[in-house]
């Protein structure tokens, strides 16, 4: 037993530990500050059994617990490695962050017991190295995290979310099941070293892609699976929201990866997996962004950006998986790692985002965008780290987000190495749309920076907000620091997770990124492409700083004044620009996707030209919400409502039907 | 001559000669359009005066407000000065491919819109708005004329893609001039010049980039003046470069830099003066006409892909 | 001229010809659909003339200056003349949302790439590399004709798809045998001809040009009967 799985191992018995300590501890004060205490250790812990495990290698464990015939299997491998690092680099910061965010919370018992659950789940998960005791820690995830959607049970809202959460859960629960089964029958064997040995039939291959990519698809918010995504992850406490949408979806990528490359391997790739995992990505991309800039609550629009980002991701994968199938092993790498390095960039940034938006709801109580504004002034320090995630998922350099986009670009420009008329022309369409989702994520961000901290406040509750205490700058601090460095020194960081390329593909990165030092990152080599993080800064710094202080002012101030307005005194604050006029033009634009309902109201009383009153209302549906869950879930009403009289027979009805199913057991199995 | 000191020419260079091509265009379409014109030195004259004069800021502007123009003016100098206008190889070309080059921009204009937003007036957010809007409509085209631009060089580092170009022999290149079409419907769209915004007019309904800057004065206004000079010509050049480079030297000496640089004035001189053409002959294209114009470029350029997988791989 | 430039010049015209056919479908104004299509026959004819040259086939030469005459001038011209006199809208009235439209046109031409590709390897005529792009240009021409409400627009179309078809033949096989193709022109320009009388017969009769009013006429009509 190494130190890395040791360490693991601790991480995952401190959240027990988390999980247990409540009901020893009555006090408020106590369960809040031994559930982050707790929290912050078991991240910490797994963040170092990450970097461990990546770097020394780590090891296989026989645990003895479970059933009698299946003894529990964990393993930290360089894949589980990467995704613990992800874990508890979020975990870490967002357990400091939750000491100060949960002070006013009444009601601690609930959260103070599923939240460590929750975050053993995605632990046990990522450890696990058999299908039983994946899919328990699994389930242990689906339903934690479903007590914590409905932590505040009182509101519908929350109930109604947290239904369709369990709804959708489930189903995904038992499509990976589903491919677990499949992969079974072929080794024999419910461990992983077996199913990894085992040879696949074609047919049967695609059936266990097609599974767990529909399984994991729906936790990981894949369109069109995405239903319960936008509802769960706003109503959930904002400290728990940044774990859903920084972690818990990511361990469905983790999943995903682990049973195609890892159970399966590169040889089963067919080549139209990869273009279905493209095309799943382009779409969630470009859904995702499109939906996130037509909402106006705050947490609503991150979720949907949750969708875009798990798009990009999964557009890496999918060009990883194309790479692989036509024998690149090398740029296969590079797709994976451009995927793994989105995925822990966005477990930070938007964790950042979501416990940037609970500061904001902490201190003005809603997450209504319509109703803030100008809150830069009142909260200065959250403000700045909010903007450092808002450049950061914009894909803009020198920050992380930037780096992963582009070394996606760059994995799909090598596009002309697949065979085959369709896939290259396919591969650069849905780069352009990963241009297109980046570059309107960065308008949706202008958005919310803009109406969100800058201009005048809105409302009352926005004029009258305070800044959150230390505990909570800490927290946002944390992974903002992260963002900027994982921005700047990509080449330290890739040579560190090149051991799961390695280990998935045999195929190391190592050699080209590093070849010209830490300053340039060269995917594949510096005549191909090359990018310099610290240049840039450094250069921009300079420059910037030069220019600021050739035109300082030397004794002369700044004079302020009031606002220039067309000589109209009267200016107030609902004249800005807000949410929903600021994605106006693209409501326009694509009013064929959103097909807005849109309610205007001009009420005229002295004369035609002369407007009183102006009133303008739209509401936007989701596309899959109205064109694909609500016919299925009338199909099941219909088909429910067939069958209803079944059930209104008597007793000698159920027992008929029990003897015949009994016969036709006996006749098919005997 | 060493190349670092051409680096640094050439980004002088590139910052110095900006006004002098805004006056050039605008010189060019006072000419066509039979007026006397201020000349090619007014922008440096404007950029003087309003580097004199007080600046003005509204009570409750932040800090997003007052340091945006040094963040826009210094990622578009960074950008210029990644470009090689004169050298082929330049030490910072290597900094940043020319995907990073657009993310430089994108940089500069977020916090442009930022700034708009920050004001708090109607005008500020309608410009941010349609800003981004319709830069990130372009965004797709720019990428595909890029993608096809490295086809054939697979690179997308500016040295390489312009020494591919001037080593192979001379060929009639479809795909090249769909990318070229493409690209130059971009750089006319992310430079707000007709028919997509008029950068000459102030106070229309229908402007963009001068909504986000109405209410910045003084040096502050200087600023973001200089940078969108200093952005066409870096346009200018970046399509001279990938168009036709012939002409810019491989080797540092002084003859070989100044020829490059009298076919670089004479090549950037002519596209600025088509510029002026077209700009002289077009009218403003409606708002929402907007969006068609950029999914044409890049159709446009998607055919440009196409194209040379049809016609040139094969051949 | 160098072959190899030739060959560059065949290709270039090709790439041209992808333009004018999505240029056809982008059009929002008959009179810009016109021009586009009168380029078109240019085009063609300049097609021609540079085969000629390339493979010394005289008859070619012919074929490109009835391109020219017929495709680039004649047929352009009446259709003008249809349009002033009849006062149609100035508007092209698409079925379809343009930028749907567009990415149609984007699959249906990278779809035609992909259907050719194998025949291409099977050719060593210079003008091979043409044949995916007369074949998408055929495509795209029906696609107008589909996507468009006018009946001028689908006569457009139409023309559009004889035009594709014509440099397919010039791809395929060098050109057709003059006599072939001297009677396609002509019932081209018959065909061209017979259109525009019914356009203004049409006209009296229904009072309007869009094929949907024609529809729920002639509906209308079974009827009363």
């Amino acid at each position: 037993m190494n130190t890395a799985i040791m360490l693991a191992l601790a991480a995952c018995s401190t959240a027990l530990v988390a999980a247990l300590a409540p009901l020893i501890l009555r006090q408020p004060v106590a369960q809040r500050t031994g559930l982050s205490l707790l929290l912050a250790v078991t991240g910490l812990l797994a963040m170092i059994a990450g970097i461990y495990g990546l770097v020394l290698g780590g090891d296989a464990l026989i645990l003895p617990l479970g059933l009698p015939w299946l003894p529990m299997h964990v393993r930290l491998d360089a894949l589980a490695s990467f995704f613990c690092l992800v874990i508890g680099s979020l975990l870490f910061p967002v357990a400091i962050y939750s000491q100060g965010y949960l002070r006013d919370e009444p009601r601690l018992t609930p959260l103070a017991i599923f939240m460590p659950l929750f975050v053993l789940g995605m632990l046990g998960v990522v450890l696990s190295d058999d299908a039983f005791t994946f899919m328990l820690f699994w389930e242990l995830m689906s339903v934690s995290s479903y007590f914590l959607v409905t932590f505040k049970h009182e509101n519908l809202e929350n109930r109604k979310a947290g239904y369709i959460y369990l709804v959708m859960a489930h189903l995904a629960g038992l499509l990976i099941l589903g491919s677990f089964a499949v992969l079974y029958a072929a080794a024999g064997s419910f461990e992983f070293s077996a199913m990894r040995d085992a040879t696949i039939s074609p047919f049967w291959a695609s059936a266990a892609f097609l599974l767990a990519g529909f399984g994991f698809g729906t936790k990981a918010g894949v369109v069109p699976l995405h239903g319960w995504l936008p509802e769960a992850h706003p109503v959930a406490p904002s400290n728990v929201s940044a774990l859903m949408s920084g972690i818990m979806l990511k361990v469905a990528i983790f999943g995903f990866i682990r049973v195609c490359w890892d159970l399966m391997g590169p040889g089963d790739f067919q080549w139209w997996w990869g273009a279905l995992v493209l095309a799943a990505g382009s779409s969630s991309a470009i859904t995702g962004v499109l939906m996130a800039l037509q909402q106006h609550d705050l947490k609503r629009l991150l979720a949907y950006h949750s969708i875009e980002n798990i798009g990009i991701i999964l557009i890496g994968l999918g060009l990883s998986m194309l790479l692989a199938h036509f024998g690149h092993p090398m740029l296969a790498a590079l797709g994976l790692v451009a995927a793994l390095y989105h995925t822990i960039n966005h477990a930070l940034f938007k964790g950042l985002l979501f416990m940037g938006a609970g500061a904001v709801l902490h201190s003005t109580g809603t997450r209504d965008m319509e109703s803030m504004g100008g809150l830069i002034h009142r909260m200065p320090w959250t403000a700045a780290l909010f903007l450092v995630a808002c450049l950061s998922i914009s894909a803009l350099p020198p920050f992380n987000g930037f780096v992963s986009e582009w070394l996606t670009f760059q994995t799909a420009l090598m596009a002309p190495q697949l065979g085959g008329a369709l896939l290259t022309a396919i591969v650069p369409f849905s780069a352009a749309m990963l241009a297109l989702a980046g570059a309107l994520a960065a308008t949706c961000f202008v958005k919310v920076f803009g109406v969100v901290f800058l201009g005048h406040a809105r409302t009352e509750v926005a004029a009258s907000a305070h800044e959150v205490d230390n505990w909570m700058k800490v927290g946002m601090a944390i992974p903002a620091v992260f963002c900027l460095l994982l921005g700047l020194l990509p080449v330290l960081f890739i040579p560190l997770m090149d051991s799961v390329p390695e280990l998935l593909l045999h195929a190391s990165l190592a050699g080209s990124i590093h070849a010209h030092g830490w300053l340039w990152l060269t995917p594949i080599d510096i005549a191909h492409s090359s990018y310099s993080a610290p240049i840039v800064l450094i250069g921009m710094l300079v420059l910037g700083g030069l220019a600021f202080w050739l035109l300082h002012p030397k004794g002369r101030t700044i004079r302020r004044s009031v606002m220039w307005s067309c000589g109209n005194p009267h200016v107030n604050a609902r004249m800005q620009y807000n949410a929903t006029s600021f994605s106006q033009p693209l409501r326009r634009i694509f009013a064929g996707i959103y097909r807005p309902e849109e309610d205007l109201n001009i009420e005229r009383s002295r004369h035609k030209l002369l407007a009183d009153n102006v009133r303008y209302a739209v509401h936007i549906g989701d596309m899959a919400v109205q064109y694909l869950y609500q016919p299925i879930g009338k199909l099941t009403l219909y088909a429910a409502k067939l069958l209803q009289h079944e059930h209104q027979r008597g007793i000698h009805a159920y027992l008929a039907y029990t003897f015949i199913t009994i016969l036709f057991l006996l006749a098919v199995y005997i | 001559m060493s190349s670092a000191s051409v680096q640094i020419i050439q980004a002088v260079m590139l910052l110095l000669f900006a006004p002098l091509a805004a006056g050039f265009v605008s010189t060019c379409k006072a000419r066509l359009q039979n007026r006397r014109g201020a000349g090619v030195l007014q922008p440096w004259r404007n950029l003087r005066k309003l580097f004199k004069k007080e600046v003005v800021m509204a009570h409750h502007a932040s800090w997003v407000f007052r340091f945006a123009p040094y963040i826009v003016f210094t990622a578009t100098l960074m950008a210029a000065s990644v470009v090689p206008a004169l050298l082929v190889d330049t030490p910072l070309s290597l900094t940043a491919d020319v995907i990073a080059l657009v993310a430089l921009l994108a940089l500069a204009r977020f916090f442009l819109a930022l700034a708009g937003m920050d004001i708090g007036t109607a005008f500020g957010g309608m410009g941010a708005s349609r800003e981004m809007t319709f830069s990130a409509l372009a965004e797709p085209a720019m990428l595909m004329s890029i993608f096809v631009l490295s086809l054939s060089a697979h690179s997308t580092n500016l040295t390489t893609m312009i020494t591919h170009t001037l080593n192979s022999p001379f060929a009639l290149h479809p795909s090249l001039a769909f990318a070229m079409v493409a690209m130059v419907m971009i750089a006319v769209a992310e430079n707000g010049r007709i028919p997509i915004d008029n950068p000459t007019t102030h106070l229309e309904l229908t402007m963009i980039h001068e909504a986000m800057i109405l209410e910045y004065s003084g040096r502050h206004l200087a600023l973001l003046e200089w940078a969108a000079m200093v952005k066409l010509l870096l346009f200018s050049t970046l399509i001279v470069d990938l168009f036709i480079p012939w002409g810019m030297t491989a080797q540092a000496d002084l003859t070989g830099v100044v020829i490059a640089l009298g076919l670089w004035v004479v090549k950037v001189a002519g596209l600025l003066f088509v510029l002026a053409v077209f700009e002289t002959s077009m009218a403003k294209l409606r708002l929402f006409e907007v969006p068609e114009y950029l999914s044409g470029a890049f159709v446009i350029s998607f055919l440009g892909l196409l194209s040379y997988y049809m016609l040139e791989v094969g051949a | 001229m160098s072959a190899a430039l030739v060959q560059q010049l065949v290709d270039g015209f090709a790439a041209l010809m992808l333009l004018t056919s999505f240029a056809l479908l982008a059009q929002h104004r008959m009179l810009s659909v016109l021009h586009w299509f009168a380029g078109q026959g240019l085009l063609l004819a300049a097609t021609a003339a540079i085969v000629a040259y390339g493979t010394d086939n005289e008859e070619l030469y012919i074929s490109a200056l009835m391109a020219l005459l017929l495709k680039g001038m004649l047929l352009p011209w009446l259709l003008r003349r249809v349009i002033r006199q009849l006062h149609v809208h100035r508007e092209v009235e698409p079925l379809m949302n343009g930028s749907l439209t567009m990415l149609v046109a984007l699959g249906v031409t990278l779809f035609s790439f992909h259907i050719i590709q194998p025949i291409e390897k099977t050719s060593l005529l210079m003008t091979r590399d043409s044949m995916a792009i007369a074949t998408a240009c055929v495509l795209l021409g029906m696609l107008m004709m589909i996507t468009r409400k006018k009946a001028i627009t689908q006569v457009i179309g139409f023309l559009a798809v004889e035009n594709a078809l014509f440099f397919a033949a010039i791809g395929a096989t060098n050109g057709m045998p003059l006599v072939v193709e001297i009677g396609i022109a002509f019932d081209v320009l018959i065909a061209a001809l017979i259109f525009g009388l019914f356009f203004f017969q049409i006209r009296t009769t229904f009072d309007s040009l869009e094929v949907d009013t024609m529809n729920a006429h002639l509906i209308h009509k079974d009827d009363d009967e």
